[in-house]
């Protein structure tokens, strides 16, 4: 067993490490929105400790653990990554930090990025230094994401872009936007989107929040009039923006469903959860909640399951569709039932149960963003199952 | 660290286990053995003995393959595929893992005998119409150094051809497991006409004698000697009950290719795609949940309650849903009996009774889980 022995090395290792870096201020609030640290060059710490936590990690390669350590990672393997969440759950320890930087860009830029952008882009990123959004959808582009308009026109060292994006997440707080651009308004719509990196204190770009219904302001509409675009700043081939755009969709997804620890309520049974608020559950309740629990953690062990094939050399490809419509169908159920447990407490912004009506509203956009259930299903229907269109 | 994927064994013999059930056991066998009343076949279960199949959880001392419980699963999933009808969950899985727990020399032989394929058993436990061993009623009195046990079983699967019985009844401090041969003095056995064209009996006991070398275990400690076996058993049975519903879904996806009104392929309408690819999504969920009941009786044994009652609810909720869906996206002819989904309605139902039902094991992932 010598692969176990390594691995309980790197636990202990981990655990006292661990126990010496990580503030006490920081083993409190885990999952919560209020809790994440978005880093980016305008984000002010909410507290000393929060900033010495992710210094602290960003020095180990622990905001981006699995990342190759040249590029600000701790090159940690999925066994190694499965026992650093662990550790982290164990004290009940914040995430360092969170970004679409980690989540989206990163992996894509991994994939698709040359060595010199990698060495580029990474590292600020796993430092918290910049903070990136995402420029995918348009008011003419929803679930039809491909039909982008915003168009950028080819100047020799640049792209000069104009148009219009929404649903731009943090985009008012953000450095940077990774954004699908039509480069060739001539070739069939997959065929001219170009993957583009746009800083956002560049001239030409304008953005402001929308108010959702959750009463706060996460998603943006984004404006981009004659912006210049210098010609190294995309990703992958010019015209083959749709592939990158594609798996990075399918990590927003694997994200979205769960992957960020959100779905299960950072592992917290959700009878627990419940009981927090009403000291019986009534039958029905306690049966609607039985087997939404059930499903969690079925989906749960779904995610693992897709992690070790990834390892295994099986990417999830297609099937990442379907973790996405499981995830996000379930959360909703999961927030109803928090709502339900939580009665006439649960109808007060900001009331003796928190901000919990804010995070119900905001799980209603899980089925909507990174594709809808309908377009998931859709997919499912014809690339697994083969279905005809 | 075990994965939640499978290996390349396990996959190897996924493979072969296919292979070998589409030419030997097709659903028309099934058919063939519903229409002449047969509920076992002998020499299909000999073939599987060959293979190692009833020896799957028999030390390979005791003549053996011993791949483990996943390995189990995975023949039972590829079983569940076809409707096969075997004593393997009943002899196997549940009586292999019974046994096990005790491995005295006599248990080692009778694990022998079963890795061979020349001795069935059957486990004797409900009374009522629900699973609740906790509940047994029937008593084993005290007779000198035997016991005299006096009671009725009921949906005992395999009860009727059983060789041998593993019957759970009541001591004087608790419960206590016994392995009696089916022939003995004072067991009459009624085979059921079930649903899903299967064996199972109604059994009564009408002052059964039974010594102590009857007894499987510890007198009146049955279920450390039983718990271990039922999760076996629910494990292989939602195993099982996921390749019925992937089963069920082949078929129902085939149709959807296939069948045309209003001038196309009824697969081109999207309210059916979306059913159809909802199905596909539980199915593959619930397939995770089989994974991980199995690496769990393998690796952790004493904590498994939790990952078996997962994986019966799930299995058990998915395949309910796969015949629906099936049943109702092939029309009509879902509904008759020349048409192979009925089949798999049926066995689906059986298998959501058996050893627990959907609410048995919520409740048992609920105690679990703090509620």
């Amino acid at each position: 067993m010598a692969d176990g022995s390594a691995a309980n090395e790197f636990r202990t290792q981990l655990r006292e490490w661990l126990e010496a870096n990580c503030p006490a201020e920081m083993r409190e609030g885990r999952g919560t929105e209020a809790a994440i640290c978005w880093g980016g060059r305008n984000w002010a710490f909410t507290s000393q400790a929060q900033k010495d936590w992710l210094e602290r990690c960003a020095a180990k390669g622990y905001t981006v653990p699995t990342w190759p350590v040249e590029y600000g990672g701790a090159g940690l393997t999925r066994e190694q990554e499965k026992i650093f969440h662990e550790e982290m759950a164990r004290i009940n320890a914040r995430s360092p930090l969170e970004s679409f930087g980690i989540w989206m860009l990163g992996p894509a830029l991994l994939h698709f990025g040359t060595h010199e952008q990698k060495l580029h882009y990474l590292p600020p990123i796993a430092r918290g230094e910049v903070r990136w959004c995402q420029g995918y959808s348009e008011p003419g582009a929803g679930s039809d994401l491909a039909n982008v308009q915003t168009h950028g026109a080819d100047k020799g060292d640049h792209w000069l872009v104009n148009g219009q994006k929404i649903w731009t997440s943090y985009a008012d707080k953000s450095d940077q936007i990774f954004a699908l651009v039509r480069t060739d308004r001539d070739a069939p719509k997959h065929k001219g989107i170009s993957f583009l990196l746009i800083d956002m204190d560049d001239p030409g770009v304008e953005t402001r929040p929308i108010k959702m219904i959750s009463g706060i302001s996460p998603f943006c509409e984004t404006f981009f009039t004659d912006v210049k675009v210098p010609k190294d700043r995309i990703v992958g081939t010019e015209n083959r923006g749709w592939d990158v755009a594609k798996y990075l969709l399918t990590h927003e997804r694997e994200m979205i469903s769960g992957g960020g620890g959100g779905l299960l309520g950072g592992g917290r049974a959700l009878g627990a959860v419940l009981s927090d608020t009403m000291e019986t559950l009534d039958t029905t309740l306690r049966a609607d909640a039985m087997r939404c629990e059930i499903d969690g953690l079925a989906i749960g062990l779904t995610l693992e399951r897709y992690k070790d094939q990834s390892e295994a050399g099986q990417g999830a490809g297609d099937a990442s569709a379907m973790l996405k419509y499981m995830g996000t169908e379930l959360n909703k159920q999961r927030h109803e039932l928090m709502m339900t447990a939580g009665g006439s407490a649960a109808l007060e912004w900001d009331g003796a149960v928190g901000n919990r009506a804010g995070d119900w509203l905001r799980t209603k956009a899980n089925s909507i963003e990174g594709g809808t259930s309908e377009v998931m299903l859709s997919i499912v229907s014809r690339r697994v199952l083969g279905l005809p269109a | 660290m075990s994965k939640l994927v499978l290996s390349e064994e396990e996959t190897m013999l996924a493979d072969m286990a296919r292979g070998f059930l589409d030419g030997a056991a097709p659903v028309s066998t099934f058919r063939k053995m519903r229409d002449e009343g047969r509920t076992h076949d002998a020499k299909l279960w000999k073939e599987m003995a060959n293979m190692g199949w009833a020896g799957v959880l028999v030390p390979e001392s005791a003549g053996g393959s011993d791949m483990g419980f996943a390995a189990a699963n995975v023949i039972a999933q590829e079983m569940g595929r076809t409707l096969v009808i075997s004593p393997f969950l009943s002899s196997a899985v549940i009586a292999a893992t019974a046994l096990r727990q005790v491995s005295d020399e006599r248990a080692m032989a009778a694990l022998a005998k079963i890795a061979s394929g020349n001795v069935t058993y059957a486990l004797a436990v409900d009374e009522g119409i629900k699973h609740n061993p906790d509940a047994t009623a029937m008593e084993a009195k005290a007779d000198g150094n035997g016991f005299r046990l006096t009671g009725k079983k009921t949906f005992v699967v395999d009860g009727a051809m059983a060789d041998r019985l593993l019957v759970l009844a009541k001591t004087a401090e608790g419960l206590t497991l016994f392995d009696i041969p089916a022939d003995r003095a004072g067991i009459s056995r009624e085979k059921s006409n079930m649903i899903d064209a299967r064996d199972a009996a109604k059994i009564s006991f009408d002052d059964v004698e039974a010594t102590g070398d009857d007894v499987l275990g510890q007198v009146d400690s049955a279920m450390n000697v039983l718990r271990p076996a039922l999760q076996a058993g629910q494990a292989a049975l939602a195993a099982e009950m996921t390749g019925l519903a992937a089963g069920a879904m082949a078929m129902t996806v085939g149709y959807l290719k296939e069948r045309k009104q209003f001038g196309v392929e009824i697969g081109r309408f999207q309210a059916l795609q979306h059913r159809a690819a909802h199905l596909w999504c539980e199915t593959e969920v619930t397939l995770s949940a089989i994974l991980n009941a199995g690496r769990m009786l393998d690796n952790d044994p004493e904590n498994a309650e939790l990952a078996v009652s997962l994986a019966k609810a799930r299995a058990t909720d998915t395949a309910i849903l796969a015949v629906q869906e099936g049943v109702q996206m092939h029309g009509g002819i879902g509904m008759t009996d020349a048409y192979d989904m009925g089949f798999y309605m049926k066995r689906a139902r059986v298998g959501a009774e058996w050893l627990g039902d959907y609410s048995y094991h919520a409740e048992k992932v609920a105690a679990s889980r703090g509620f």
